[in-house]
């Protein structure tokens, strides 16, 4: 399943890039065995059940779960379990309960080793605006909290938004989240990872030449692209 | 004798005057104190500034309190009902927007004789930048925004300090109470629960069973009665579809 990504003006024209499964399954792929993970809404949802055979990965959820399951069939929901999106949820085995200061305490504490959360923009320096539109209506949740404490904050977003505007711009005008937080960003044409506090692309999507990335990426980065992301 | 059970919820609810802060549990619909809370509307309650995660998502629980125009400051990471930010944008409600671990913490700390305390989250945001608006006039002009936090560096790092805070009265929902009034949740159930317990000055627990002192094993109890000023038994049934007082805009 591909999406037909930009209209925006550039030599390359449009690209396909990776679907919203697609760019959930790039990043499961690099979640390792007993990672901690807190997963935002949106894309960073699809992710469970891309995680690699094998490896046992423990979600958290801010409302205090650690061990989170898929949701339940029909008629098996319980009121008294929840995940953070207020939806019906299971536990798996080996799971814990906690309150919410404890399961702020794990996630500032530094005892996530990964938050994945999507975005509005992320900045050159790896700044993230994510929780809100200036007009629209304001809600935080636990967006500030994840990127401020977990180990490693990894966006996963559309490389540009819907009216083909670059989402990686130089600096954020939408109000931030946390400064200098992104550690990686997966998009449907690239991953990039944040060093030092600069963009450096790692990798293109399949078939997605670097120059199309170039032209919808308003801010600078290095390449370090293995020679699979030539083109043939 | 300590004796903290209550036959008549509405009796002991008769201590919270009009305008009293109120930390409320419960995460959406899950672990909200909603006997309580439809008590204080009974009761006709008003003006009230409500500390609790979020309004949910329809109008039972604080979604009542707000159809009802009972509420005039909400402390909230994530309000999410539409027809919350409608009065917030009148000037009918404020809006005191917290980072959600801020918010855990800061009912913590409260209840734990800590006035406050560094922490990163929100650090260079409008959340803590004395920007965010926490008021509007009826024609949508901001009168008031949040308190700039003052900031200070550790390990190289930007902190914000957030206050504790100690409210006049807590409203907490557990699975298991016994005539102590010590506590036992169940499952995401607990989520600010126990901290709303803390938090409060006086503190008021529903709960879906009464048990006898001993039935809850010491090791078992998760919020003890030292927190806890009176236990009612949480009503069995669905909160009923309120009466809307206030037409919304």
């Amino acid at each position: 399943m591909t999406d037909t990504i930009g209209t925006q003006s550039g030599t390359t024209g449009a690209v396909r890039g990776l679907s919203r499964e697609g760019i959930a399954e790039r990043l499961a792929r690099d979640l390792r065995d007993g990672f901690v993970v807190n997963l935002g809404v949106g894309i960073p949802l699809l992710i469970p059940r891309f995680i690699p055979a094998g490896a046992e990965v423990i979600l958290h959820a801010e409302n205090g779960v650690l061990g989170l399951g898929p949701a339940p069939p029909p008629g098996r929901e319980d009121p008294d379990l929840t995940d953070a999106g207020k939806q019906p949820a299971t536990l798996v085995s080996g799971a814990a309960i906690v309150d919410s200061a404890m399961s702020f305490a794990i996630v500032r504490g530094g005892h996530l080793d990964v938050s994945v959360l999507g975005a509005l923009q992320v900045s050159a320096h790896g700044d993230l605006a994510n929780w809100y539109v200036p007009g629209k209506n304001p809600a935080v949740g636990g967006a500030m909290d994840l990127v401020a404490g977990a180990r490693e904050v990894w966006v996963v977003m559309e490389h540009i938004d819907r009216a083909g505007r670059p989402k990686i711009v130089e600096d954020c005008t939408f109000p931030l989240t946390g400064r200098r937080v992104v550690t990686r960003l997966y998009t449907d044409l690239a991953v990039f990872h944040l060093i030092d506090g600069r963009l450096r692309l790692t990798e293109c999507a399949p078939g997605v030449p670097p120059e199309a990335i170039r032209e919808r990426t308003a801010a600078p980065y290095t390449e370090d692209l293995g020679p699979g992301c030539r083109p043939a | 004798m300590i004796d903290k059970f209550r036959e008549d919820v509405l009796s002991v609810l008769g201590a919270v005057p009009s305008g009293a802060s109120l930390a409320v549990g419960g995460f959406g619909s899950s672990g909200r104190p909603d006997t309580l809370l439809d008590a204080l509307c009974d009761l006709d309650r008003r003006e009230l500034h409500l500390i609790v995660n979020n309004v949910g998502s329809d109008f039972t629980g604080v979604g009542r309190m707000l159809a009802e125009g009972r509420i005039r400051r909400l402390t909230a990471s994530f309000p999410v009902l539409p027809e919350f930010y409608d009065e917030y944008f009148a000037g009918k409600v404020q809006l005191e927007l917290i980072p959600q671990g801020t918010l855990a913490e800061r009912l913590r700390a409260g209840g734990s004789g800590i006035p406050a305390f560094y922490t990163p989250s929100g650090a260079g945001t409008m959340l803590s930048d004395g920007t965010f608006p926490l008021g509007h006039a009826a024609d949508g002009a901001v009168t008031d925004r949040m308190p700039e936090r003052e900031t200070r560096e550790f390990g190289g790092r930007q902190h914000v300090l957030e206050y504790g805070i100690v409210a006049d009265f807590g409203l907490v929902r557990a699975y298991q109470g016994d005539r102590k009034g010590n506590l036992r949740f169940r499952l995401s159930a607990r989520n600010f629960n126990p901290l709303v317990g803390m938090s409060g000055r006086r503190v008021f627990a529903e709960v879906q069973h009464l048990l006898e002192t001993d039935e809850l094993q010491p090791d078992d109890i998760h919020l003890p009665g030292v927190f806890v000023d009176d236990v009612v038994l949480a009503s069995g049934t669905a909160p009923k579809q309120p009466t809307i007082a206030r037409s919304l805009p």
